[in-house]
């Protein structure tokens, strides 16, 4: 029997993931204080006024130079402290990537790189598109990349990062996303959330996605067809039990993220079904290796099939 | 005054850490022109100038240093080895050995090496990050590190230039081994860095030229530092001469990077000894 494992919001609360993480960064500052804070010209965007405003001596506003906060970072995690690092994604993993890779990753230094505007949230453009960002951040050893999947879970995740060993991407969107979780829930890094049961079909989603996942197996239920959704908010180190147990299950798998079809999310899960020699069918939904045009989140998940329609269509026509 | 004793131990201190670098070239490729003209700020950094204890590589006072310049492994592995962070003859039945610690470019595997480097245009902005961190915990350490001078021609130097004299950071030491010449040639004809020093004076640095080579000049940059709690980074642009102390490598940019055989070896070496023994007046 399908049953709901968490209920959810419908488009009417939105919240921003940027406010959450400003807002927790600012009360754990509180007790923790090897937390630092960096960011790159981006305080008013990233929300971090707040632990500025809290703990001053332990905010340090770079300006625009991206490579130089990573590598300062570096500095600091190297003598013991916790850094929070803030830009947006295309920045931190592109104009900066060889400092996150060689000065942070290659070390292992505990660096939180909380990157905002992930995938095609700002609607601005392909020079502030993060479309590429997951696959990058994939690559580089002792990186843990994290997507959460509602607004909400970056407060859980930004908690979980204490203990954490090692470097960690935690991308989040502009803000204005819609709310996943109504309940509250055990948050684990690398575990997934299976948010709804199902048996028919599994739809593995993460970030800002998982909100259009859940729409779609609503949509999918009405006609009878009972789909799985799993927040996948770890990319790295990816739930392998969940995949392989969600193609066992319900022997068909569609993977939905807002991001560039290549090295993702879908390219992890992929990995995961050839390794196991599972059969299963599959179908990957994202950007389809292009530079995404203008235009609202909305107007573009739909355009490239990624919205709850694209996801649904995608599922039925797979089953 | 510079106390001549300490100038002629460092002297010597200086031609037997050349030497090392020649044997270490013997037993494998090294960046050898640039390992010999960093070796006197080296010798006098680790010799002289800089606090740390060999026994407590984690000691928390300790002075950090940050080979920014990460091809001039082969001359950190001789100053650590000489320092007391292992021995010599360690360094040269590991150097370039599969799966040593020892390898071409400083990994932080080796003892007393603080962050693994290789790739240019970082290690300014890694002392950034220690030097706020020494300041945020109110210790009086200070962090040092070594650029190439080829090096600074990566922007992302000038952006950690800049943040460090936003910061303040009177804590933080800068050494350029102003040898004039990277891998391709001189840097003046491939992307022209002078007017060197002012350019590191506009971006709000305490500035000090000397001849990278001359021992008595280099003790007295320690000497004269200012205090670790002043407010301007200082940088050190150390004048020197790629493979200085082997006439035949000296200013040839074919002595980059390379490795010499036995012969050369013993050559190098009794050059470097009669140079010093004439220094001496012996």
């Amino acid at each position: 029997m399908a049953q709901e494992t968490f209920q959810f919001f419908s488009l009417i609360e939105k919240m921003s993931a940027r406010e959450v993480y400003g807002k927790k960064l600012a009360e754990i500052g509180k007790t923790n204080d090897r937390i630092v804070v960096l960011t790159a010209d981006l305080m008013r965007s990233n929300k971090t006024g707040d632990f500025m405003k809290a703990h001053p001596d332990r905010f340090f506003n770079i300006g625009i130079a991206e490579q130089n906060m990573m590598g300062i970072a570096a500095g600091l995690a190297l003598d013991g402290k916790l850094p929070f690092v803030s830009t947006m994604a295309t920045f931190a993993t592109m104009r900066a990537c060889e400092q996150v890779r060689t000065d942070i990753c290659y070390a292992n230094l505990p660096v939180r790189i909380v990157a905002t505007h992930g995938g095609l949230t700002t609607g601005a453009g392909p020079t502030h598109y993060g479309q590429e960002d997951l696959a990058i951040m994939r690559s580089l050893p002792n990186m843990t990349v994290i997507a959460p999947g509602d607004p909400n879970q970056i407060g859980k995740v930004v908690e979980a990062s204490i203990e954490w060993e090692g470097p960690m991407y935690i991308r989040i969107g502009r803000g204005g996303e819609p709310v996943v979780y109504k309940e509250d829930y055990t948050y684990e890094i690398g575990k997934s959330i299976t948010v709804r049961e199902g048996d028919h079909i599994t739809l593995i989603a993460t970030g800002s996605i998982v909100f259009y996942a859940v729409a779609a197996a609503e949509m999918l239920a009405a006609e009878g067809i009972r789909a799985r959704v799993i927040d996948m908010h770890t990319i790295k180190p990816l739930d392998r039990q969940a995949v392989i147990k969600a193609a066992k299950e319900t022997g068909a798998i569609v993977t939905a993220e807002d991001h560039n079809i290549y090295g993702g999310l879908g390219s992890a899960v992929a990995e995961v079904l050839a390794e196991e020699g599972l059969a299963c069918k599959f179908r990957r939904l994202g950007i389809p290796d292009l530079f995404a045009g203008y235009g609202e989140p909305e107007y573009l998940y739909h355009l490239y099939g990624y919205d709850a329609e694209g996801i649904c269509s995608a599922a039925k026509a797979l089953l | 005054m510079v106390d001549q004793s300490t100038v002629e131990r460092l002297k010597d201190l200086a031609c037997e850490a050349r030497k090392n670098i020649l044997r270490l070239c013997h037993k494998g490729a090294t960046h050898i022109g640039g390992d010999l003209s960093m070796a006197d700020m080296m010798t006098v950094l680790y010799q002289y100038g800089m606090k740390y204890d060999p026994k407590r590589p984690d000691w928390e006072e300790r002075d950090r240093f940050i080979l920014s310049k990460g091809h001039g492994a082969g001359c950190l592995y001789v100053t650590l080895a000489m320092a007391g962070y292992f021995s010599m003859d360690e360094v040269l039945a590991k150097y370039r050995e599969p799966g040593s610690p020892f390898g071409e470019h400083p990994s932080s595997e080796v003892p007393g090496v603080e962050i693994s480097t290789g790739s240019l245009g970082h290690g300014l902005s890694v002392s950034v990050g220690l030097a706020l961190a020494a300041r945020l915990d109110g210790r009086g350490n200070r962090v040092f590190t070594l650029m190439g001078d080829g090096e600074t021609q990566e922007g992302s130097v000038w952006e950690a230039a800049m943040a460090a004299a936003h910061y303040e950071l009177g804590n933080l030491v800068a050494f350029v081994d102003r040898n004039r010449i990277s891998l391709d040639g001189e840097t003046e004809k491939l992307l022209r860095l002078e007017p060197y020093a002012e350019k590191w004076r506009a971006f709000g640095w305490n500035v000090v030229v000397i001849d990278g080579h001359d021992i008595e000049q280099i003790v007295a940059v320690f000497d004269n530092l200012p205090p670790v709690d002043s407010k301007k980074p200082t940088v050190v642009i150390g004048k020197t001469v790629k493979g200085k102390g082997v006439a035949s490598m000296e200013n040839d940019v074919n002595w980059h990077a390379g490795s010499i055989d036995a012969d050369f070896l013993a050559r190098s070496c009794a050059e470097l000894d009669e140079a010093r023994r004439r220094e001496r007046g012996e």
